[in-house]
This record gives structure tokens, sequence and C-alpha cells, in this order.
């Protein structure tokens, strides 16, 4: 097949297509950081004076004059003006400062979100990673012969696979796997006798033998949307044209499979791929609750349980702009990879 | 389309399962009160430890001796009521936003499309969690409200389609020239057409809200007075009974919550049937008994041609 060649409208296309969704992106960002702004302030009771209690209780004095002005600035001070507040919160933002945690006061939510970030980055990308691998090989198998045995088999169970609650699934696969028999430890990352040390053995592996269960159960709900894109890709990809010509061709059936049907049925799940990262987010923050694994997800329940407002919106928008950033980067391979966005004018 | 959809195996397989939930929700607590006689917040003195299912507790009890069967029968109530909740709300929203959307056009359309758009790229889960989250023990009713408010959007993005498609036709415009409302147009006159669309989406927005709910009130979002499956689950987890290997705790509700998600999928798969004939299990049949008859007959046939010859 021949390359389309790159013009310069073609390109111009392509990027103006991006810049509409950075548009989009950008009033989603914004929308969701007046909400945070929002909805403090509007909420029954009085957030600013419930945290400055919370705050004196644990630690026996209340907050200096710099935090109280820092805590009222975020969470609604009802002598100063709505508009100011906003700059006030605005300004905040813009330096990184997402506030103070209330539990643990005084750590800031970005040091308490950057401990647990990189957990779940790790967790959300290689299990997505992962089960579309195995998701996209399946799906391929099934749509080149469509309804054989295999297909009426592993279609359905992977239907009933893909409606478990991940957080449910990793519930059962811990009682058994880690408390009924002991094979895997029940909790945490790593092993907590050993230091961080990303260069030590003995510390991967014991990342690995802690990470084991958690991949497992993302792997197992995740792999399945691949798998039935791929399939119906792969369906309608097989009655083409050019997989006709290379069937009249005689070439080998695994290579029609591989470097012409299943090739082009990839685009979509190519696109999908980085577009599921933010989904994927929610379903690892799940996940982890149930693993007590120290990421995001652990981090938001133990401060929903102590009703830690600054770490649960901290956490929130960062999930947001996370998942912000993966649409864009699904949206750029997707003007790479399909020349039609680039061929529109 | 409605009665193409209705006719699909897998279809039919999804709102069963949904009508079983739904008859289990309206009948549940009355069969727990009146037969078991027993209420989820019952102790059992005898079974104080978390006993396993036996004839007087059919499905065990919990860590506090609390009858698991009439937990998930309550639960139910609660967790189905959500979903429907929701899902009216979202199907009236998608709706209104989507058809007022597709059928004005110009600014209108622009200012709503942005909106569709806009909330079709929030990260549903994290924007439901910010605003459930900000009130305390929130009732079923404001999470369904909370919920419905937010799945609207891929909803509405399809039926502003369908609507603009169906704005051009010839009937509406014979209906515009003799002078109907739009609103009369849009109501009598072209909602008949979108229903093909609109009870699958009614249908995903049920099963969404029921999962939707189970994850917040997994993670202790909710009123911990109302029993639901994702509360039941939440108990579970916090009250050890993972480590007291208490199973039958936690295992129904979440099967409860696998078959609303597999119905759904189910629905799903069917709907993929119409839009798509290429995925239709029907037609692959039939493809197939083509296939093999096909074969069978050339084989026969081939002997004779030689004969012939």
């Amino acid at each position: 097949m021949r390359r389309p060649r790159r013009t310069w409208t073609g390109r111009l296309a392509g990027l103006s297509f991006l810049g509409q969704r950075l548009a989009l992106y950008a009033v989603v960002a914004i929308a969701s950081v007046l909400l945070n702004f929002i909805l403090p302030r509007f909420m029954p009771g009085d957030p600013a004076t419930q945290m400055i209690r919370e705050i004196t209780n644990r630690t026996g004095a209340p907050p200096s004059g710099y935090q109280t002005r820092l805590i009222k600035a975020r969470y609604g001070d009802p002598d100063r003006p709505l508009a100011l507040q906003f700059w006030d919160y605005i300004s905040q933002l813009f330096k990184g400062d997402l506030g103070v945690s209330a539990q643990y006061y005084p750590i800031t939510v970005t040091e308490m979100i950057g401990k647990a970030l990189p957990w779940t980055l790790y967790l959300a990308i290689f299990s997505t990673i992962l089960g579309w691998i195995v998701g996209t090989y399946l799906g391929a198998r099934l749509g080149w012969k469509p309804g054989r045995r295999l297909d009426a088999i592993v279609t359905p169970v992977s239907m009933f696979f893909s409606s478990i609650p991940a957080f449910w699934l990793g519930l059962l696969i811990v009682w058994y796997f880690a408390y009924t028999h002991g094979w895997f430890p029940n909790q945490g990352a790593y092993d907590n006798s050993l230091d961080i040390d990303l260069l030590s053995p003995s510390f991967l592996l014991s990342v690995l033998h802690h990470g084991a269960l958690p991949f497992f159960t993302l792997i197992i709900v995740g792999f399945a949307r691949w798998l039935f894109s791929m399939r119906n890709m792969m369906i309608t990809t097989v009655n083409e044209d050019y997989v006709q010509l290379a069937r009249a061709k005689g070439l080998a059936q695994n290579r029609i499979r591989n470097r012409y049907a299943a090739r082009n049925a990839l685009l979509p799940n190519f696109t999908g791929l980085a577009q599921s990262m933010g989904g994927a987010l929610t379903a690892v923050i799940l996940a982890e609750t149930v693993f007590i694994y120290p990421g995001i997800g652990s981090l938001l329940t133990g401060a929903q349980a102590a009703r830690d407002y600054p770490i649960m919106q901290g956490v929130m928008l960062m999930v947001i702009f996370a998942s912000l950033l993966f649409n864009f980067i699904a949206d750029s391979v997707y003007v790479l990879l399909d020349p039609r966005t680039r061929e529109a004018n | 389309m409605l009665k193409r959809f209705l006719l699909i195996g897998k279809v039919q397989i999804g709102l069963a399962i949904i009508a079983v939930f739904t008859l289990v929700a309206i009948f549940g607590p009355w069969f727990s009160s009146t037969v078991l006689a027993m209420s989820p917040q019952d102790v059992d003195y005898q079974h104080l430890t978390g006993g396993p299912p036996d004839s007087t507790h059919w499905l065990g009890t919990t860590s506090q001796g609390q009858d698991v069967l009439s937990w998930m029968l309550h639960g139910t109530r609660t967790s189905m009521l959500v979903g429907f909740a929701s899902a009216i709300i979202g199907t009236v929203l998608t709706i209104v936003i989507g058809a007022w959307a597709g059928f004005s056009g110009g600014l209108a359309d622009k200012i709503l499309n942005g909106a569709i758009l806009v909330f079709g790229n929030f990260p549903t889960f994290a924007l439901l969690f910010i605003v459930a989250a900000a009130f305390q023990n929130a009732n079923w009713l404001l999470v369904s409200i909370v919920i419905g408010g937010i799945e609207w959007s891929g909803g509405a993005r399809q039926i502003r389609a369908q609507t603009m498609s169906l704005r051009g036709r010839d009937f509406t415009t014979a209906l515009r020239t003799v002078g109907e409302s739009r609103a009369r147009i849009i109501l009598v006159e072209v909602m008949p057409h979108l229903l093909g669309v609109i009870s699958p989406l009614f249908l995903g927005l049920i099963a969404a809200g029921v999962n939707q709910q189970a994850a917040l009130a997994f993670l202790g979002i909710g009123n911990p007075s109302e029993p639901s499956w994702g509360l039941m689950i939440n108990w579970a987890m916090t009250q050890n009974a993972l480590f007291r290997g208490l199973w039958w705790w936690f295992v129904p509700p979440g099967l409860a919550l696998c078959l609303i998600g597999f119905a759904t999928t189910m629905v799903n798969f069917g709907l993929d049937e119409i839009t798509n004939p290429t995925l239709s299990s029907k037609r692959m049949k039939l493809m197939r008994i083509f296939l093999r008859d096909k074969a069978r007959r050339t084989a026969a046939q081939a002997p004779q041609e030689v004969a012939v010859r």
C-alpha cells in the first residue's frame, strides 16, 4: 500500500483538530477547578471553620495565622467577597499549592500525592498495557473466524468478566490467594523491612510479588473491552477487498491475519489505549483500596473516612487533569495514525 | 427498530436479569419481614461471630450476627432504586438536551453541543466522587440526582445525531409547514422514532447507576443506614470478613453487581447487532449453514460431473 503524502494542508487540518480538542480540554479543566472552588462554599456547614477545629483537635493548638488565612482562602471565608476569594484560590493553584492535609497536618497535599502517585501510575499503566495486549491478541484470533467454537466460549465468558467490579474481584482474589492460602502478601506495595532501592533485586522482587494480585485483578477486568472492539473490527475487516486479494494470492493464513487484517483493525484499539487511561485510573483507585496498596486510592479512602477535603479535592483534580492529558495524547496518536483526519480538506 | 431490538436473544436475557432484580427490589423487603421474620438490623445472638449458610440464615450471618439474606433483599431495593432513579433523571436530561440541540440547530445547538462535549470529557467517577463527597451522609435520592446529572452526555450525543437526521425528513418539514408547534413535533411525531435509541440507553443507565452507587458506597460515600450492595462489601471489608473467611458476606452483593453489568453488556451487544449487521449472530449462523451446504453440494456434484464427461 502506498503511503498517502503528507501535505501542508493535511498537517494544518490535523493541527486545527488538535487545537479544537485542546480548547475543549481547557474548558473541562476550568470547569473542574470552578467546581472545586464552588462546592465547599455552597456545602451545608462551614468547611473552613470545621477544618480549623479539626486541626486544633489533632495538634492541640489552633493553626498559625498564616495557615488560617490559607485555609479560608481555599474553603471559603464569609467575610471576603467571592471574586477576591476566587483570585486567591487561583493564584494558590498556579503555584502548585493544593493546601494542607487536615488529617496529617501540617503535611501538604502535594507531598502526599507525590508519594502515592508513582504507585498508582505504575499499576495503571502496566495493567492497562498488559490487558490491552491480551485482549487485542485474543480479539484478533476470535474475529478472524467468528462464530467458531472458541468464539462461542471465549466471547460470553469475557462478557461476564468485563462486568465484574474491579474492587469486588480484588476482594475475592485477596481472600483466596492471600488470606486463605497465603501465597501472596495481603497488603502493601513492597516488603516494609527492605529499603526503597530501585537497583536492589530483592526490593524489585518484593514489588513484583506484592503487585501480582492487583495486576491480575485489573487485567481480568480490563482485557475484555479490547477483545470486543478488536473482534468486531476484525469481523468487518476480514471481508475487505484487500484481504480477499491477499487470500487470492495464496498467502499463508497467519500472514494475512497479522499483516493484512489485524494491522488495519488495530487502529481503534490504538487510539482507545490512551483514551482509556482516565477510566483505568478509576478502576485502579478502587482496586488499590482492597489491596491496601499505598497509592492514590488508599490515600483517597483514608481521606474520605476522615473527611479530609483538601486531599479529596487535590486527588480528584489531579485525576481529572491526568485523564485530560491522556485524552490529548490519544487525539495526537489518532491524528498521526489516521490519514483521514489529516486529509479532511 | 424497538421491536427488532426486543427480539434479539441477548437483549431478552439482559432484560430478564433486570426484571428479576426489579421484582426482588419490590417484594424483597416484604419477603424478608413476613417469611423470614427478620430485618437487616436484627441480631442473632447464636451466630454473633458470623456463621455460614444454614437453615435459619440461608446466606449466613455477618460478623455481628445479622442475616445476610435480609441485607441482600433490602440492599437490592436501595441499589435498584438508585439505578432506576438515576436512569430516569439521566434519560430525561439526555432526551431534552439531545433533542433540543438536534432540532433547533444554530446557536442553541452550538451551546448545548458544547455542554455535551464538556460533560462527555469529564472522567465521570472523579466528578461523581467530588460532588457526592461534598454532602455528608447523602441519601439515595441525592446520590441518584448526582449520578443522573452526570451520566447523560453519551446518550445526548446519540439523540442529537438522530434528531438532526429526523429534522431533515419530509414528514417533519410537512408538519412545520402545517404550522405545528415545535414541542408537539418533537414530543409526538419525532419521539417514537427515537425509542429504539432511548430504550437501550435507559437500560445502560440503570446498570451504570447501580454500579456507580456501589463504587461510591464501597468508598464509604452515602447514607450508612440505607443497606445497599456497595455498603455490604464496604462493611465486609472494613470488619475483617476477609481475615475471618466470611465469604458468604461479600460474595452475594458482588455477584448481583456482576449480573447487572452482564445484563447491560448483553443489551449493548444486541444493539451492536442492529446497528452493524455484520456482527449479527443470526447472520453468522446463516452464513455457516450456507457454506456447509454449499460444500456438501459441490462434493455431491463432483462425481456426477465426471460421469457425464
